[in-house]
């Protein structure tokens, strides 16, 4: 009996087999909710969708709009997992979000087998608008081209024309580093070296005395997450700045600078889509988020995911149904796009979202006036040269029409 | 411009100094595990959790009761081996006489217990600490610009393996913990509190760990999983100087900064895995390990 | 490899050993049937994808299972044969195009080698020693598998095709996928059974009860030791390669300390060196975590405590006590 009962209880727990009804419009963002991302998305991408719901009163073509969220660790087979369960058994009709390449590529595949919508806010992988593009797929806010392309770019222009590579020793990595490398080699700047180093490394010091030694000024940060901070903090103990070398950050965010503190972080440039203090219009929204989340303010992915929801439920609108994912990033294509973030713009025939890109430096504890107040403007990337050109992609899709 | 094998050699010096520091923490944390192991049987899989508690802690009182660095660096390594010792009273004595491997998985379970916790609230980026004002700052030593503050953890590294060995070693203290591992029934029944002096020796081996952890807090960030990764490396370390050597540990892990550090320079992509490899080697050659003695 | 006393037939004692496994063989027809019969309609009931990684899970149990319950040995870096042979089991069906049978061989193959290598490199040390150097081994394959191209790092090998089993029967659709895991599942459990329950299987329980004294009696235990490793780090490549291929997906999370972590878990909650033990604790475990996952980070506490809970005071397991309520071996 007992035994009976138990086996009971533990069949609650397994998910049926059976289908969900389906009239209901309903978003999924899967992100790192507990992980390194957590900071950058995680909860406040939930948030910022819910935002974006918000505004057209939670029902679109007569639906109600359902928003439920996940937690992909950061691994790719949870978030493919999630992402199967959620198309097949919960009637999930859009992915959102998913920071993480290799996560996003699998939901790319699934999403397209399924003809379900895609809208990747988070992931830096330029292959999702490239080889992995799909007619299922919107790829919003950044890639590592258009990162690549911004620092380098810009900070050769600005007078950083010899560069030393910090580079994580993994395919991301080496991707960042062979995009800008190629960038600064066009625009008549220099790559005295580079520096392989493992993954998740704590210690930063033998790397950074090979990039002083190399005398380059500008020692550019091609890893992410936990790794470039690690790198920043260690520049300032070592004196790197104070030296006279200058840091590129090739993928950095708001919420990193905010870890690190402006006395550790002051003088790192970096490329980023949306900064909460750039216009009226950015920082109204960021108002509106933040006294959602506890005072902090939207890193560049959050207002993405906002933004690729409000354009998705615009285009729902349109044509009155979610059922056809092709039909619907179709119509996102057609419309031309409009939001408080990231103000006008289009989606390309790859699925790329493009808007332009701005050159920050983080400000001098002097010049900061308060939390949040980090970046100071160098320079703005216009919309038609931030994004890698439509011929150069290998998008499938793209060739098909020539 | 002198090179040795077409590395400049104040770039190789500059290395090695680095790979020393690097190397003062390896020691630290393997001299806590050696002591627990010798004494206990126990390998403390949450050594890695309790070197991340000692700065955890560090950092929570500088936020919310602004104690800073040098007070931190003696009250945190004594609630860490305060609650250490606890583990130990209510936890692992109750499977003393087991098979030792249960002894692993218990601390295995009680590390994901600790990391996931502390995971939960502080999240996974980290927390920012401040080198203490005293020791910031560096020298130009001509060869490389060396950090003051790399150049204290070298010292009290040295310092604190140093007066390890000396007490286990040449005290009447260490040669009651060297007789209770090798005959606990008999030391005891010379008078001497056994069960107790295991609690506390658990204590200070996890207390060196969190040590070890306040002194990385300026240096590495302080973060949940810190440790998670580290304490497999530390594992090699203790396996290649020899289970329950403590001058084992201690030559073992400074030499492995050294080591790594050269890697670091020659060919960095392998700098993580070199650990394994030289352990590999020493299980082929020497299964003892360098210092050990076959049983 | 039979017990032979000086006359050269069987001992008394051997004897007895064989009527014993035969008893225990038949009394567990009636649980077997019972799983069996579940796993049969589970499909149609439960979502298929679910039950498949259960079943993976289950059958890598039951390998780990192989290694500590009946020889004493414990491994914690098992992750290296799982995540290895998935690795290039998927590596198989994508680049090389091979049909899903050899495909799921070759990953076998591969962690059968990797367990040669390995078991050879770690028997020559015990107990504590063995798991450490486990550790550190799987570790150092975790960082190869970073870096190595082939394993796409950390996106890992995706898109894995699930193909035709044997040129006829198209995988693509769950339920269809779902009986031929469950064949391979039913395969590797049987195949344990058999080797457990062989003379080969009580040389071994010999071996873990008292060494020197088996190695008075002239068996090579190092070599038995090796020999169980291999098959139990091939059952695990098994289990590996099929999930791989039925998630479309290698990862490096397979290859990471932290599978070898959880394997551990699921056995030593189901029971050491119990029959059915293996699969209970997979069932929990797979469903304790799926339910867990909504609240993210607590996954690592519920899975410590359950370590921390399980060493203390109930290190039965799961079918442990069971089978002593139930007086039956289980």
């Amino acid at each position: 009996m007992r035994i009976a009962s138990r086996l009971l209880a533990l069949a609650c727990l397994l998910p049926l087999a059976a289908m969900a009804e389906e009239k209901v419009v309903k978003i999924g963002v899967l992100n790192d909710m507990s992980g390194l991302y957590a900071d950058l998305s995680g909860s406040g991408s939930v948030e910022a969708a819910k935002m974006a719901a918000e505004e057209f009163g939670n029902k679109v073509a007569g639906m109600p709009i359902q928003i439920v969220g996940a937690d992909h660790q950061n691994k790719p087979d949870i978030g493919s997992g999630i992402a199967t369960k959620w198309y097949d058994v919960d009637g999930v009709d859009a992915i959102v979000d998913v920071p993480n390449s290799g996560v996003a590529l699998a939901v790319a595949k699934i999403t397209a087998d399924k003809n379900k919508v895609f809208i990747d806010s988070g992931a830096a992988t330029s292959d999702l608008t490239g080889k992995a593009c799909t007619p299922n797929t919107v790829h919003w806010t950044y890639d590592t081209w258009s990162l690549a392309n911004g620092t380098g770019k810009a900070v050769v222009k600005a007078g950083g024309d010899t560069w030393f590579f910090l580079t994580a020793d993994y395919a991301f990595g080496k991707a960042l580093e062979r995009d800008t490398r190629a960038v600064v080699e066009a625009n008549g700047g220099k790559v005295l070296g580079s520096v392989l180093h493992p993954l998740n490394t704590a210690d930063f010091s033998s790397f950074l005395l090979q990039a002083q030694a190399s005398k380059a000024k500008i020692i550019g940060l091609a890893n992410a997450g936990g790794d470039t901070i690690n790198s920043i903090k260690s520049a300032a103990e070592f004196g790197i700045v104070q030296g006279g070398q200058k840091l590129a950050g090739l993928l950095v965010f708001i919420t990193d600078i905010h870890a690190l503190g402006l006395k550790t972080a002051n003088g790192l440039q970096l490329t980023s889509a949306f900064y909460w203090d750039r216009d009226d219009k950015t920082r109204a929204w960021s108002k509106k988020f933040a006294a959602r989340m506890n005072g902090r303010m939207p890193s560049m992915v959050q207002a993405g995911v906002y933004a690729g929801v409000l354009h998705y439920l615009k285009a729902v609108q349109a044509l009155k149904s979610d059922q056809d994912g092709k039909a619907v990033v179709a119509k996102m294509k057609a419309l031309p796009t409009d939001d408080p973030a990231f103000g006008k713009g289009t989606i390309r025939a790859d699925g790329r979202k493009i808007h332009p890109m701005y050159l920050y430096e983080v400000k001098k504890p002097a010049e900061s006036k308060g939390p949040w107040d980090y970046y100071k403007l160098v320079r703005e990337i216009p919309a038609s040269e931030a994004f890698r050109p439509l011929d150069q992609g290998e998008c499938p899709l793209v060739a098909a029409k020539k | 411009m002198i090179t040795f094998l077409g590395v400049p050699i104040q770039a190789l010096f500059s290395q090695l100094l680095v790979g020393l520091i690097n190397g003062s923490f390896y020691a630290l944390l393997s001299l806590g595990l050696a002591i627990i192991f010798g004494l206990l049987n126990v390998i403390n899989f949450c050594h890695g959790a309790m070197y991340m508690l000692g700065a955890l802690l560090a950092w929570l009182m500088l936020e919310h009761l602004g104690i800073g660095y040098w007070p931190a660096l003696i009250i945190s390594p004594m609630m860490v081996g305060l609650f250490g010792m606890v583990i130990e009273r209510t936890m692992i004595k109750r499977i003393a006489g087991l098979d030792p491997l249960y002894g692993l998985l218990l601390t295995f379970g009680l590390a994901l217990i600790i990391q996931g916790v502390a995971r939960n609230y502080f999240g996974v980026s980290g927390e920012p600490y401040e080198i203490p004002p005293q020791l910031t700052g560096g020298k130009n030593l001509g060869f490389m610009f060396l950090p003051n503050y790399r150049a204290w953890v070298v010292l009290v590294s040295v310092l604190i393996c140093a007066l390890t060995w000396f007490v286990t070693e040449r005290t009447r203290l260490g040669s009651y913990l060297r007789a209770a591992t090798e005959n606990p029934l008999l030391v005891q029944a010379f008078g001497i509190n056994v069960p107790q002096l295991i609690t506390v020796t658990y204590g200070l081996g996890v207390g060196l760990a969190a040590l070890a952890g306040v002194m990385a807090a300026p240096i590495y960030r302080v973060n949940p999983l810190m440790g998670a990764d580290l304490i497999i490396v530390v594992f090699a370390v203790v396996v290649i100087g020899g289970m329950g050597s403590i001058l084992g540990s201690i030559v073992t892990g400074f030499g492995l900064g050294v080591v790594e550090g050269l890697t670091k320079v020659y060919y960095p992509e392998a700098s993580n895995t070199v650990v394994f490899v030289i352990m590999a080697i020493v299980l082929l050659v020497k299964p003892a390990g360098l210092f050990g003695r076959t049983t | 490899m039979t017990a032979h006393g000086a006359t050269g037939g069987e001992t008394s004692a051997a004897i007895r050993d064989r009527v014993l496994a035969r008893n225990e063989m038949r009394s567990l027809r009636i649980p077997m049937a019972i799983m069996i019969a579940l796993a049969l309609g589970a499909p149609f009931v439960v979502y298929p994808v679910f039950l498949m990684k259960m079943l993976c899970w289950a059958l890598f149990a039951c390998a780990f299972n192989l290694l500590i319950g009946y020889v004493g040995l414990l491994s914690f870096g098992h992750a290296l044969f799982f995540g290895g042979a998935g690795y290039l089991a998927a590596h198989a069906a994508k680049v090389w195009g091979l049909p899903f049978e050899l495909a799921v061989l070759t990953g076998t193959a591969t962690a059968a080698l990797l367990g040669l290598a390995v078991g050879w490199l770690a028997i020559r040390r015990q107990g504590i020693y063995f798991a450490m150097i486990t550790l550190a081994l799987a570790q150092m394959f975790y960082f190869f598998c970073l870096r190595a191209p082939f394993t796409g790092g950390e996106d890992g090998i995706q898109a894995v095709p699930r193909g035709k089993l044997l040129g006829l029967l198209s995988l693509e659709s769950d339920l269809t996928m779902y009986f031929v895991v469950l064949a391979i599942f039913l395969f590797g459990f049987f195949f344990i059974f058999r080797v457990v329950h062989s003379p080969f299987g009580q040389v071994l329980k010999a071996v873990r009860e008292n060494e020197p004294r088996a190695v008075s009696l002239g068996y090579k235990s190092d070599q038995y030791k090796l020999i169980a490793f291999v098959l139990s780090a091939a059952l695990a490549g098994l289990a590996g390669g099929t999930k791989s291929i039925v998630f479309h997906l290698a990862s490096l999370t397979d290859v990471h300390w932290g599978t070898s972590g959880e394997v551990i878990l699921m056995v030593l909650l189901g029971g050491l060196g119990t029959v059915f033990g293996p699969i209970v604790g997979a069932l929990v475990i797979v469903c304790v975590e799926s339910y867990l996952a909504q609240l993210g980070g607590w996954v690592t506490v519920v899975q410590g405590a359950l370590f921390v809970v399980c060493v203390l005071s109930f290190r039965r397991g799961i079918i442990g006590e069971l089978s002593r309520v139930l007086h039956r071996p289980l």
